[in-house]
């Protein structure tokens, strides 16, 4: 179980949290002028790789605030948490 | 008690303190300190069991956790009677109980035995392969399977312990307290760590503190002795916690652990009362240390599986801890030095060794010329071939190993033995390593595989780190613990050792025979009965992976996950494919790592808390009067209100015609409420419902539809303005955590710039409503003082006002399409405001109505119920509700999904009502709808979502989804069940006053 550096609480046990799928796929902001393939893109296309991911967590048992957090999924190494708006600090 | 298999002067025996014990209905006696096993071998008892296929007598084989024979029923009969305890494990007690599993009718008489005989036909997969097909037989065949193959019985009634579960948090944890772990514990308390060091036996010092050779010294102290010192002091010091008794079930990333504190299962039954009897334990460190030592092998030959056959380690364990001889006439069968350590120990105490046969041609340590010093005839280069005895060994036959070790040679010798201590060498214990995410590597010399690759702050020292010989063991522990630690102070001078011992070893994972391989039984898994033979014949039909082999010859499947066996199984597989080890993979040992009882897993989550549940202000009333309660995700709530002796369906009748034709009450306090406040709060509503919020007046309430951004309808409530930036949103019962974690994901990660504030209230406030055509006057009653004229307080409208100069918020809000009102006060006057209710209702014969009420007069309305009618797969405009759906607003949460080419198809699944042919027919929930029967297959077309009795149209009615349902209305369908075909007819889903009179009625 992993340990997670919520970055407005601080390390809390995974139990508190929730994982909210791939990070930094931005809702857009016309979805009315996008084509049927376009729009699926957004709704359904999510990356599953093994090794370094971005993700979205939200401390739910907690402060309930989303952020964002990049791990090895290969290892389940975090390499850095941020919060929402931020730019990844990692590549 | 045999005497003569009892030794004095072990001092881990209580010889004052005698125990008597019952095995398999047999009185026995053994002393305080005993194991069940060392007391039965004690008694000259090695058969315990019968194995799981063959039921072959099988005895006790170890002398700790990985044993695979002697698991046994502990406490027959009785609430806290257990399976498949090791009853290696098991420390007596005065009273304990125990008998044999997997042998009917007894252990020495098994009809399952016939079993062995039909072996030649009962080969690797035989189970898959034969009792596959045909598949109606299966019941025939698995009655008898699961009688003569017990794996134990379970509890029939509660278990009477207490258990609980504990976090620890601390610097470093050592698992294992042999003598590295001693060490390494001693190192990191005395440096300032907070430290935990946890060990599964009752006693610190693993093998090393009953070890008194002078084959192996430290500091010229014999290394018990020394052993004993060290852990005196660590004992002493304030930085370390130690925890014996406590097994290490799973290391999971992180360096998070759980052990199992075992409390009182050495306790006599009634010392234990009110006692915990098994701790969880959920451990944190920082840094984990794991020095959980090596489990010797056996050695894989023809009937290596016999009663009195054990590791020679075992037979070391028992006379040296236990003061007990495994035997009168012992033989030892080895490959490496270590045997020679047991029999020096046996010699010490004068027990007979009759011979050791060694697969060794040279041996050159001291250990190996003392023993022979003691006239002990050594067979070089020797393996033995077949074992003889039913219930007891009691011969072997031996021949002379070729130069490669792949064959026999020479003339076959038989020897008598009453019991043969087998070693194979030692295979590091690695289970927690790899459990953590640890990578191992082969290392060829000795043929182990070790730890290479850590994936978190971890180290391991020891044997379980493949470091065999004392001086490599205490040197290795000293350099990588200070490196490991970062410290400079040992602790530690100087420590020199001597040992007596010899590296060296010939490791043959599959020791030939003169036999062809068809014709001889070698188990490499005891427990599940899988021989070197099974595993040949899974390669020969093609199985290449260790996971795949694993699963068809069930190799390491048993409770004890092959500890014994997975190596000769990897070592077979690679010889026989002519591969190299490693290639195949190693399998994969996951948690537990020794099995846990359910209670030390659910803690004190049982009971009422097992599952928690909710209750509303109002949920006393509802017990009193005679409710019967319906779960809703964690709520209780009433579902229904039998008045005598009615069931659920009069009870229902008479509640819903109640509530139609005079009034009706429902606790609704479980919908969910979200205060919603904020400048953008009205334009926040307009993305999240499909509807628009703009122009809601203050005061006035609106029904509104959420979907999930791929268009399916997520969620539905009303949702009231209570002031310009102000509004309280209600959600169904069991979507409102959902809701509200969906908003604020919106909120925080979509639309940051949004002023927006949520905050659940849906515990705050009790809702009362009250409907029906004399809600009105009720209502009035309730509250005097408010203006209930529809002029002044229309449907689809809110007031503040005061009952009892309490503040509480009414809605005119209707789910039932009666005039209603719906009551919000402060919870905890909740049930004193239904109770005036109640009161003020009294002449009208209002009526507390439950769930199951609010379904049926929601359903004559045709008022979906999201979750029920509804499955995730459907748009509004399948449920026939485009009237709720803004065609104006730009923008909202799933709006261009609805026009995705697949949410446009005419011929998706719509919401219908449906009429039964036969009025009187109600119509199962669940059943399929169809149009044509004669066609093969037949065509299935939707399914029935919502069917009850009307009593108010006095017919049945129901909801269902048909394929192109919208464009069906008066076609005939067909609900096919079992006995019988079902006509009906597609119909509006509103059944009953689609205009709307009574809503608007003058009252
Ligand atoms: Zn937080």
């Amino acid at each position: 179980m992993f340990l997670i550096n919520c970055p407005f609480c601080g390390e809390r046990e995974q139990s508190e949290f929730k994982a909210g799928g791939e990070a930094h796929i931005v809702r857009p902001k016309q979805p009315t002028e996008l084509s049927d393939d376009e729009w699926a893109e957004y709704l359904f296309m999510r990356k599953n790789i093994k090794g370094v991911q971005f993700e979205r967590w939200n401390h739910v048992h907690g402060c309930r605030k989303w952020f964002n957090m990049v791990r090895d999924t290969s290892n389940d190494q975090i390499k850095a948490v941020y919060k929402m708006g931020e730019k990844p600090p990692v590549k | 008690m045999s005497n003569n298999l009892r030794f004095k002067t072990s001092k881990f025996i209580d010889e004052t303190y005698r125990v008597s014990f019952k095995f398999n209905n047999k009185t026995y006696f053994g002393f305080k300190g005993d194991t069940l096993a060392s007391a039965l071998l004690a008694n000259g008892i090695h058969l315990v069991g019968r194995s799981f296929k063959y039921h072959r007598p099988r005895g006790i084989m170890t002398s700790g956790s990985e044993e695979p024979n002697a698991i046994i029923q502990l406490h027959d009969n009785s609430s806290r009677t257990e399976p498949n305890v090791r009853a290696t494990e098991v420390e007596i007690y005065e009273g304990l109980v125990a008998s044999s599993q997997n042998c009917w009718p007894s252990v020495n008489f098994d009809i399952g035995g016939i079993n062995n005989l039909l072996s030649p036909i009962l080969p690797a997969g035989f189970y898959y392969k034969t009792f596959m097909w045909p598949a109606s037989f299966w019941e025939k065949y698995e009655y008898f399977i699961r009688k003569s193959a017990g794996l134990g019985k379970s509890p029939k009634v509660a278990d009477p312990d207490i258990y609980e579960h504990k976090y620890i948090h601390c610097d470093v944890s050592v698992i294992g307290a042999g003598i590295s772990g001693i060490m390494a514990a001693k190192m990191a308390a005395k440096n300032g760590f907070k430290t935990l060091l946890v060990d599964e036996k009752s006693y610190l010092g693993g093998s090393s503190i009953y070890d008194k050779s002078e084959f192996s010294k430290i500091n010229n102290q014999i290394t018990s002795s020394w052993l004993e010192k060290e852990i005196n002091e660590i004992s002493k010091l304030e930085n370390l916690e130690i925890k014996t008794r406590t097994s290490v079930a799973a290391f999971h990333g992180y360096n998070f652990l759980l052990a199992r504190e075992n409390l009182t299962d050495h306790l006599p039954i009634n010392q234990r009362e009110n006692k915990v009897r098994q701790r969880l334990l959920k451990i944190r460190a920082k840094k984990v240390i794991t020095a959980t030592g090596s489990i010797e092998r056996p050695l894989i030959f023809d009937n290596n599986d016999r009663p009195g056959i054990m590791l020679s380690s075992a037979i070391k364990r028992y006379i040296d801890l236990y003061g007990v001889a495994c035997g009168e006439n012992i033989i030892l069968f080895t490959n490496n030095d270590t045997a020679y350590e047991t029999a020096m120990s046996l010699i010490q105490r004068g027990i007979k060794i009759n011979a050791i046969i060694d697969n060794r041609e040279q041996i050159d340590s001291k250990i190996s010329y003392e023993v022979e010093k003691n006239n002990i005839k050594i067979y070089k280069g020797y393996t033995v071939v077949d074992t003889y005895g039913y219930r007891r060994i009691n011969k072997i036959s031996i021949m002379k190993l070729s130069k490669d070790g792949q064959t026999v040679i020479g003339d076959k010798t038989k020897l008598n033995c009453d019991c043969l201590g087998v070693s194979g060498g030692w295979t590091p214990a690695v289970h927690l390593f790899t459990q953590s995410g640890g990578k191992l590597k082969f290392r060829e010399e000795d043929q182990v595989f070790i730890p290479n690759v850590y994936p978190s702050d971890q180290i391991s020292i020891g044997s379980c780190n493949g470091d065999f010989g004392l001086e490599e063991i205490i040197k290795n522990t000293l350099s990588s613990i200070k490196k490991f630690l970062d410290i400079d102070n040992s602790e530690y001078k100087t420590v020199e050792t001597i040992s007596g011992l010899n590296q060296s070893k010939r490791n043959i994972w599959l020791l030939p025979s003169d036999k062809s391989i068809g014709k001889t039984k070698s188990f490499v898994d005891y427990q599940n009965d899988a021989t070197a033979k099974d595993i040949k014949l899974a390669l020969r039909e093609g199985f290449r992976s260790i996971e795949h082999v694993k699963r068809y010859t069930t190799t390491g499947m048993g409770t004890d996950q092959g500890k014994l066996g997975n190596m000769h199984a990897l070592g077979i597989i690679s010889e026989t494919a002519g591969t190299k080890m490693g290639e195949h993979g190693t399998t994969t040992f996951r948690p537990p790592y020794t099995p846990l009882t359910f209670g030390t897993i659910v803690g004190r989550n049982v009971g009422e808390f097992f599952d928690i549940f909710r209750r509303t202000p109002i949920h006393d009333w509802h017990v009193a009067n005679n409710a019967e309660f319906e779960n809703v995700g964690q709520w209780k709530r009433a579902w229904y209100y039998p008045k005598d002796n009615e069931n659920m369906h009069q009870a229902v009748q008479r509640e819903s015609k109640a509530a139609r034709d005079s009034a009706g009450i429902l606790d609704a306090s479980t919908l969910g409420k979200i205060d919603i406040q904020g400048t953008d709060a009205s334009e926040f509503l307009n993305r999240v419902y499909t509807n628009a919020w703009s122009k809601l007046a203050i005061g006035k309430c609106r029904y509104g539809l959420m979907l999930n951004e791929d268009g399916m309808v997520y969620d539905d409530g009303v949702t009231t303005r209570l002031g310009e930036n102000h509004y309280i949103m209600t959600t169904t019962t069991g979507g409102a955590a959902n809701v509200l974690g969906k908003l604020e994901d919106y909120l925080q990660t979509e639309w940051p710039e949004l002023d927006v504030y949520l905050s659940s209230v849906t515990d705050h406030f009790a809702t009362i409503s009250v409907c029906g055509p004399n809600s009105k006057k009720i209502v009035s009653k309730v509250i005097p003082d408010l203006d209930l004229s529809d002029e002044k307080f229309p449907h689809m409208s809110f007031k503040n006002s005061k009952i009892d100069n309490i503040k509480c918020r009414i809605m005119r809000i209707s789910f039932t399409g009666e005039h209603s009102y719906e009551i919000n006060i402060q919870a905890n006057f909740g049930k004193s405001v239904w109770e005036k209710c109640m009161e003020a209702g009294k002449d009208f014969n209002i009526t507390p109505y439950g769930t199951e009420t609010m379904h049926l007069l929601r359903a004559e309305k045709g008022f979906i119920i999201v979750g029920q009618d509804t499955d995730a797969t459907l748009t509004p405009i399948d449920l026939q509700m485009d009237w709720i759906v803004s065609k104006k607003k730009y923008d909202f949460i799933g709006k261009r999904s609805l026009y995705r080419s697949d949410t446009i198809r005419e011929d998706r699944k719509q919401l219908v009502g449906l009429l039964t042919e036969n009025p009187e027919e109600v119509l199962e929930e669940g059943a399929q709808i169809v149009a044509d029967i004669k066609k093969s297959p037949i065509e299935m077309l939707g399914h029935v979502t919502s069917s009850y009795y009307s009593p108010n149209l006095k017919k049945s009615i129901a909801l269902g989804v048909v394929k192109g349902g919208k464009n069906m209305l008066g076609q005939k369908l067909i609900i096919p069940m079992e006995n019988k075909n079902i006509n009906v007819t597609v119909a509006d889903p509103v059944f009953l006053d689609k205009e709307g009179e009574r809503l608007n009625a003058k009252l």
